[in-house]
């Protein structure tokens, strides 16, 4: 066996279909896309070249500097609440309910398995006002409130929209950290307790630090696929009031798949790619600095 | 450190860059569309079946061809069988265009308002018939109403679809709610601004809007300035001679977050939806709704409608006092374009074409209560009260008006809709509305 994967020719047998496969349906597209950049026009009218002009394009589009912020305020929000009520959750789990966390993490990751459509939809009914008053709005009358239409402000869409994130998402991330937590040898945090460690002085300086690495894997991740938030913002109110709370991705799908600029479309694409990446990178500098220390 | 530093990286990159990916393996397969000579003479080639492409949202439509394909068309069904394909009314300029970039485009098509016209990508590729010299080498011209001729033509800019509907749009009234508070159908705007008070002081909403499409409100706008500048107004922005920041244009938007602001529109109305605003309306909670002549449909469902088909009235967006504009002229339109693709037009296919606008005003009226703007050949029986009120006003109108963003590009339109809403809410001033919408207009201009 040991001779067989020692062969480099077999190595590369083995691994070219799915190389092949891989470079085909992944780099090949981005490279596509890469290059459409340059490019104005969709396929039916022909494609021009425009040189770097989409790129100027995009830093003097007001409507496109208003996704990225639309898109960097959501991404950062939504990454900090899903990681802190997670981290908090796990500490639940693991230092509170113990063994007996099955039935709650079970409970809160639930959301997590409903597609964000019905979930964004769900919470459009509750925030509802008028004659089809949602729960969220009965209760305000209830105390004497009057009602609020959550869906008519940018705030308020905003903070629908996060509540929304965290409940359907801290479940997951609560999962993730737990397996984190576990892995802490149960004799450091014997010990830290033996020197008088306790509460949070034991969170902040033992298990904070140790579990460290899947926090940052945590944060990255989160901020990913927050940045790249799309149906759920569309389908709880279409980018709405206005464009205030359309995100980069949803002005892509619009200049490219409804407006038929490709060129351009594909230039927001990859102006958030280059966001993500550069996310990634900085947090991984702050961290691998704290963990090397 | 650095191993899994640089893997944790690269990982990174990748799930950042399938964003890329995907956008790029949806738009790839460029290439111009072929462009086949236009004109109507069956020139083109028939394809293996009549292939129809409909909007998910209108199912009528498809319903109505296979009636035809079934009885009045049935020859022409037997030489060339008619086909459907289907798909969101969102996604047609996508999909279309990617359908004309691969020269495989169905022989009759739903497209969107902008891609027909002469200076669109199907227009100007001369990819799509000219209805009116086929149907008058078929001989079938006078089949299609001069109305609805006129009305495709000035929102296409050429006859390049065909009448499936043609609707008219006014206010709906609920005639009892009138006269229980003694009211009669407004003349002027600051009438019906009267009445809608009366209507809300009497515990009713004044206007039900379904917000959440934005279209109602921006019809309102467009009515307006129709009414208060004249039926070229939308005209006069698009050649250059008016701008949308002239004070008689910036006026409708303030009346109208006028309306919004004194509650005329309702609780809640901004995310309302249609299903909702109808039932409003048609149950009794609202005393008017603005629609189009679609609302029939809805009107003559005795599920739906609980106030009774005899109490419901239609009446044209009144007139402003001083303005250019005049009550009689209704904003009408012929439905979404219905175009025939140039390449597939052959005898076959015009056989059917011909087939359709002969028997589809009679088929649709008897069958669906729609009316459309071909002619109605044969009589038709039990018209529901509604709908013979709507015909009878269709054949009285002299002189029609379009609506507010019908000749704007997709841009525009798309701004002037989801601006609507911070309009209406009080968080963008009338005046930056209509700046916004000007320069997106102007910046779209080609």
């Amino acid at each position: 066996m040991k001779r067989v994967f020692g062969d480099r020719k077999t190595i590369l047998i083995l691994l070219a279909p799915t190389l092949v496969i891989y470079v085909l349906l992944k780099l090949v597209p981005v490279a596509w896309s890469l290059g459409l950049s340059f490019f104005e026009g969709n396929t039916l009218r022909g494609f021009e070249f425009v040189g770097f002009s989409n790129f100027t394009k995009f830093f003097t589009d007001p409507a496109a500097i208003q996704s990225l912020w639309v898109s960097i305020i959501f991404a950062v929000l939504a990454t900090v609440g899903q990681v802190v009520l997670g981290y908090l959750l796990a500490l639940l789990y693991v230092f509170v309910l113990r063994n007996g966390s099955a039935f709650v993490r079970t409970a809160v990751f639930f959301p997590m398995v409903l597609p964000t459509v019905a979930v964004a939809l769900l919470f459009r009914n509750l925030v509802s006002v008028g004659s089809n008053q949602g729960p969220i709005n009965a209760i305000i009358n209830f105390f004497g409130g009057q009602s609020v239409e959550f869906l008519a402000s940018t705030i308020g869409t905003m903070v629908v929209a996060l509540v929304m994130t965290y409940w359907s998402s801290m479940g997951f991330y609560a999962v993730l950290l737990y397996t984190g937590l576990l892995d802490i040898p149960d004799e450091i945090i014997e010990s830290a307790r033996l020197d008088g460690a306790s509460g949070v002085r034991l969170v902040r300086h033992i298990v904070i630090p140790l579990s460290m690495p899947i926090l940052i894997s945590s944060i990255i991740f989160s901020f990913n696929s927050t940045l790249k938030v799309f149906d759920s913002l569309l389908a709880l109110n279409n980018g709405g009031p206005g464009t205030s709370t359309s995100p980069l991705t949803l002005y892509m799908y619009r200049t490219a798949f409804q407006y038929a600029e490709y060129g351009y479309g594909s230039t927001i694409a990859l102006m958030l790619t280059l966001l993500c990446l550069v996310f990634t990178l900085a947090v991984f500098r702050s961290s691998t600095r704290k963990v090397d220390a | 450190m650095i191993t899994r530093r640089t893997r944790h990286s690269m990982l990174a990159v990748g799930i950042a860059l399938a964003t890329a990916g995907t956008l790029a393996a949806c738009s790839s397969g460029a290439g111009s569309g072929s462009s086949t000579a236009g004109g109507s003479a069956a020139t083109g080639k028939d394809p293996s079946s009549f292939t129809v492409l409909t909007a998910n949202e209108n199912p009528t439509l498809a319903k109505e061809l296979d009636a035809l394909a079934a009885n009045q068309c049935k020859a022409e069904n037997k030489a060339l069988p008619l086909s459907h394909q289907t798909t969101a009314q969102a996604d047609v300029v996508q999909k279309v265009t990617l359908l004309a970039s691969q020269g495989s485009l169905p022989a009759h098509f739903i497209a969107g308002t902008a891609m027909v016209r002469p200076d669109g990508d199907l227009g100007k590729g001369k990819l799509v018939l000219d209805y009116k010299k086929a149907l008058t080498d078929l001989g079938a011209w006078d089949d299609v109403l001069p109305a609805a001729s006129s009305t495709v033509q000035s929102v296409y800019g050429q006859m390049v679809s065909l009448p499936y509907q043609y609707n008219v749009e006014g206010i709906w009234y609920n005639k009892e709610i009138f006269s229980k508070l003694g009211l009669t159908p407004p003349q002027t705007f600051d009438d019906l601004l009267a009445d809608a008070k009366k209507v809300k002081d009497a515990g009713y909403t004044p206007f039900a809007i379904d917000g959440k499409d934005a279209w109602p409100i921006t019809r309102l706008i467009g009515m307006y300035i129709f009414r208060n500048v004249g039926p070229d107004a939308m005209k006069d922005i698009q050649s250059g001679k008016a701008k949308l920041t002239d004070a008689a244009y910036v006026k409708a938007a303030t009346q109208v977050q006028q309306m919004a602001k004194d509650g005329y529109f309702g609780e809640g109305f901004i995310s309302k939806d249609a299903a909702t605003a109808n039932n409003d309306f048609l149950t009794g909670k609202a005393a008017m709704k603005y629609d189009g002549s679609w609302l029939l449909a809805n009107i003559n469902d005795k599920t739906q409608n609980k106030i009774g088909a005899d109490s419901i009235g239609l009446m044209p967006f009144p007139a402003v006092s001083g303005g250019k504009g005049s009550i009689d002229q209704w904003a009408a339109n012929a439905g979404a374009a219905m175009a025939m693709s140039t390449k597939s037009y052959g005898p076959k296919v015009s056989a059917w074409l011909k087939c359709i606008t002969q028997n589809y005003g009679s088929q649709a009226l008897q069958d669906a209560g729609v009316i459309s703007g071909f002619k109605v050949n044969k009589a038709v029986t039990d018209i529901p009260a509604p709908t013979k009120m709507v015909q009878e006003k269709v054949a009285g109108i002299k002189q029609t008006v379009l609506w507010f963003e019908a000749l704007m590009d997709a841009k525009s339109t798309a701004l002037a809709q989801s601006n609507v809403s911070l309009l209406t809410t009080g968080q963008m001033s009338p005046q930056d509305y209509m700046s916004q919408l000007q320069s997106s207009v102007d910046a779209n201009k080609q």
